[in-house]
């Protein structure tokens, strides 16, 4: 028999202002099993969980009711006065009626009546509550990072530091990612590479990292502490081990005119390449694509040149098998191509170009040294139109979002060729400058003022080119709204930041959901910026929004301390509202008949089939079985399940009928 | 075949080699064109700014009284009515109660399933497949193909082509023998209706569309619009005097084109009615040279 005592909670004025408390709380003392019932101005103080504490010793209750603010609010703060009271936490419920309640109606006797009705309905549920406790999993320390760049570095280096192991797997020949690509940062004029390359020696040479470069992820199965992940390691057609990275192989291959994908296609490389000088690991890697041996059947220089014998052709990708506590994504973005810009030529005028390629032009290491060349003719442009949210925040190219970055690059750009070009015109096209950030609005002032970029602000209609320089046509929006003409030599789009390409398979392969751009998804825009909706997958950097260098980091940095806390147990402890598959005597074993609809619908992979077999081994039955840790209590299942063979821990479907009932009977 | 056809005012009056040549093109390639049987104004571009029922309900007329008449398929040469047509259809598609409102000021049915084609999409239809073996005169020009603006634009609604750089003209004319160029202002506006209303700015725009058509070489401008024609070659001698330079280019209907490539009768497709003279002269030589080839073989 149950003994229910009902805590009615002023929440000062926020209830007490619409609803009768007092009159709730009397209402509630005459409903069965309850024993106490009793309301107090702020139940969620001390005094008030003192009075939540007593009643149960004093009274013996078996369970509580606590007539408050919403659960998200205080549901862990009563269920932890009842546990100290002497029950189980999970026999506490809450009744919404300040959220639901007080707070969406005016002072009047429905306002009250509707408090009563939902005080009702827990006290009919908690009747079929039962005790549940805590589950716990065990966890595998060691911490995944998909993708080099600077977000996967910094969040590998600090999970390393905090004494946990990382191993980090990047799809390219080497790490760095975009911004090993940089000339130099905003808004310091910092060299990218200066400031990355020691960072990715640093991750190499680690004691808590294992790094596989080229590599991919195959498959991701498991839960939170207990990932299974298979890595594909492409075949480099190299034996790691032996290649001293001397570098003799690229020199030699006959294959010089590839096109080179760390210059965006404004240099060449050869078929055996590392992708820069200052790659990480200095290993490199033979395209297969472009090889002559595997086009034509013979070659092999590298082979004969090689002083370790390293070259290994025909080498197979091997599949790693590694056991994962955490996963941080960490992936990176893509950009717009010029070809995505039918106005502005779809990609056929050869110095209309994007950001990324004008940061290789502009970077010392890059093809052209450093100077700023036409890619066409490799003269000095004297006259350089910039153009901004090229893509960006325009509905009509399907991209509604601001790309966040590229007003600070392209003020730098605008600086960089200043500096680098004394007598040349740059012109920026905008739509506003947005340069929000530390230092950052003094740096785009810097461009302007100092060094003479003449920021215009308006769109560009289109680009055509007419013997040899591009008319760019756009219209000057605040000096009289007249349209207007630049004779250009050269053209900067800063194209939109995208999703990098694969995101959606591997985010499919995660279960991490994605938004309508192919950007993983945080779990919450506020609160949890770098927690996914799976448990135990963190995501930093550029893959979940485009971000900036600064942000990225501090991004990734907040993944660690995820990490770290979550590698701080040697069991993780979670909610038990999970599915459960119902199980009874033989011959039976359970409702469930097997047809594992719900294994078809759990977003969570959290259904497997289990076998009942007797004693000579054969199989009798299969049933659903709900992995605890990886369920999330969704309940999908539980709507799925034709014969009622699944519950949710803590909301059955005796519950939910027993809180339907009470709300059909009138009192 | 029957195909139908609306000419529109500009057919009937100061375009009139735009009809000749569309028939006479129909006509070499048997198509039999029929007109929309009392056809009235498209409403063009002053009704729409004036009464938006009355812009939608003197096409939609003209769209009942082509499925009256059974006419599945219409050809609309002038591209300010393609325009209006497609469009009224597009909106009485999507807007239940404006369609009952235009169905009730017509006292006519409307279903609105005629398909709407405008010239170009006529040609690639049923002139393109058998284009190539009527070729006699191949037209061995560079030409500039204008498109202008209706015929691409709103996108979302017509769904043809390319809107920033289209090409099916482009296709047509290389298939008569042309070099269709790659030029810059294909799709920029010609000025319009502003032909009479404000010349000086017609001057302006297509002054800016001849320069880049002739400074890349172009030998003709190829045309699928009756007012791109008007703007092109009525107002050249303002286009000169805005350029400060004699263009003399003329601008040719795409019809006319194939007319003059397949070899059919300059008068028959309205050559001489041109103000700037078409004095092309297609290279007969080399077509002579290799018929020799052919029969020697």
């Amino acid at each position: 028999m149950s003994r229910i005592g009902v805590f009615v909670c002023h929440c000062g004025e926020n209830i007490s202002a619409t609803v009768d408390c007092a009159k709730v709380a009397e209402v509630a003392s005459e409903l069965q099993g309850v024993v106490h019932s009793v309301d107090y101005k702020y139940m969620c103080s001390d005094p008030g969980q003192t009075l939540i504490k007593e009643a149960i010793k004093e009274k013996g209750l078996t369970s509580v009711v606590v007539a408050a603010c919403s659960p998200r609010m205080h549901e862990p703060t009563f269920r932890k006065a009842c546990a100290e009271g002497g029950i189980n936490p999970f026999l506490c419920e809450m009744a919404n009626v300040r959220e639901h309640c007080s707070w969406v109606h005016d002072k009047g006797e429905v306002t009250t009546s509707k408090a009563i009705d939902l005080v009702r309905t827990l006290v009919q549920k908690v009747k079929y509550n039962e005790p549940l406790y805590p589950i716990k999993v065990p966890v595998t320390k060691t911490a995944l990072v998909i993708g080099g760049g600077v977000a996967g570095i910094q969040a590998a280096l600090d999970i390393a530091n905090c004494g946990h192991q990382v191993v980090m797997v990047e799809r390219e020949p080497s790490i760095g990612g975009h911004m090993s690509m940089l000339s130099e940062t905003f808004p310091t004029l910092d060299c990218s590479q200066c400031i990355l390359t020691p960072r990715m020696v640093e991750v190499a040479q680690h004691p808590n990292i294992t790094l596989y470069t080229y590599s991919e992820v195959e498959s991701v199965e498991g839960f939170v502490g207990n990932f299974k992940v298979k890595i594909r390691k492409k075949a480099r057609d190299l034996d790691e081990n032996l290649c001293t990275g001397c570098g003799l192989c690229t020199t030699k291959c006959p294959q010089k005119k590839i096109p080179s994908e760390f210059e965006q296609g404004l240099g060449f490389r050869t078929a055996i390449y590392t992708p820069f000088p200052q790659a990480v690991p200095n290993k490199p890697v033979i395209d297969r694509h472009n090889c002559t041996y595997y086009i034509k059947g013979k070659c092999k220089v590298c082979e004969i040149v090689c002083p370790t014998k390293a070259i290994r052709f025909n080498q197979e990708d091997t599949i790693l098998d590694l056991e994962i506590g955490a996963i941080v994504l960490a992936t990176g973005y893509d950009i717009k191509r010029t070809d995505f810009f039918p106005e502005y030529g779809y990609g056929k005028y050869k110095d209309v170009i994007d950001g990324l390629q004008f940061e290789r032009l502009a970077s010392a290491s890059g093809p052209t040294g450093g100077a700023i060349r036409r890619p066409s003719d490799g003269k000095e442009p004297k006259k350089i139109v910039f153009i901004a949210c090229a893509g960006s925040r325009d509905p009509a190219k399907g991209i509604e979002y601001c790309s966040k970055f590229c007003c600070m690059y392209t003020a730098k750009h605008a600086m960089l060729y200043k500096h680098k070009v004394h007598d040349g015109d740059a012109y920026v096209f905008y739509m506003d400058i947005r340069a929000g950030g530390k230092n950052y609005d003094e740096f785009t002032r810097r461009a302007i003022e100092a060094d003479g970029a003449k920021y215009v602000r308006g769109r560009v209609s289109r680009i055509y080119e007419r013997d040899g320089k591009y008319i760019v046509v756009g219209t000057d929006t605040l000096m009289g709204a007249k349209p207007m003409e630049v004779e250009a030599d050269m053209v900067v789009l800063a194209t939109a930041a995208t999703a990098s390409p694969g995101a959606e398979e591997l985010a499919q392969k995660m279960h991490v959901s994605y938004d309508a751009y192919k950007f993983f998804a945080e779990a919450h825009p506020k609160l949890k910026p770098v927690e996914t909706n799976t448990a135990g997958i963190f995501v930093a950097g550029a893959c979940q929004a485009p971000k900036d260098i600064p942000d990225s980091v501090s991004m990734a940095s907040g993944t660690a301390v995820k990490v770290a806390a979550l590698f701080s147990n040697d069991e993780l402890t979670r909610d038990p509202s999970v599915a459960v598959v119902n199980r009874t005597a033989p011959p039976m074993y359970s409702t469930c008949v097997g047809c594992f609809l719900c294994k078809s619908v759990c977003p969570y992979n959290a259904i497997e089939e289990e076998e009942i077999k007797d004693r000579q081994g054969n199989i009798i039955k299969r049933l659903a079985k709900v992995n605890p840790g990886l369920c999330q209590g969704c309940g999908t299942c539980v709507a799925l399940c034709r014969i009622k063979a699944i519950d949710i821990h803590g909301y059955t479907n005796k519950q939910v009928y027993a809180e339907v009932e009470a709300l059909l009977n009138e009192l | 075949m029957k195909i139908g056809l609306y000419p529109g005012c500009s057919m009937e009056g100061g375009s009139k080699e735009y009809r000749e040549s569309v028939y006479a093109v129909a006509k070499a390639f048997n198509i039999e064109l029929v007109n929309v049987p009392d056809w009235n104004c498209c409403g063009a571009t002053a009704a729409h700014n004036l009464n938006k029922v009355l812009s939608l309900a003197l096409p939609a007329r003209i769209l009942a009284l082509a499925e009256q008449a059974g006419l599945e398929e219409i050809v609309v040469p002038c591209a300010a009515c393609y325009s209006r047509l497609v469009m009224t259809q597009h909106e009485l598609s999507l807007h239940h109660e404006l369609k009952e409102e235009v169905v009730d000021a017509l006292g006519m049915k409307y279903e609105g399933s005629s398909k709407i084609l405008n010239v170009i999409q006529f040609i690639e239809k049923y002139i393109l497949p058998e284009l190539e073996k009527k070729v006699s005169h191949p037209f061995a020009k560079k030409v500039a193909c204008y498109y202008g603006c209706l015929l691409v634009r709103p996108h979302k609604v017509l769904q043809f082509d390319r809107y920033d750089d289209p090409m099916t003209m482009d296709n047509v004319m290389n298939k008569l023998g042309a070099d269709a160029i790659d030029w810059a202002f294909k799709v920029e506006c010609c000025g319009a209706g502003f032909s009479v209303s404000n010349t000086q700015a017609v001057a302006t725009l297509s002054g800016k569309i001849m320069d880049d058509a002739t400074h890349r070489g172009a030998e003709a401008v190829i045309v699928a619009c009756p007012m791109c024609h008007s703007n092109l070659d009525m107002r050249r001698p303002q286009i000169d005097k805005y350029l400060g330079r004699k263009t003399k280019i003329p601008v040719i209907y795409i019809t006319q084109a194939i007319g003059m490539a397949i070899g059919i009768d300059k008068k028959e497709l309205g050559l001489q009615r041109h103000f700037v003279p078409v004095d092309l002269i297609l290279d007969r030589k080399q077509i002579v040279a290799e018929e020799n080839v052919e029969l020697t073989k």
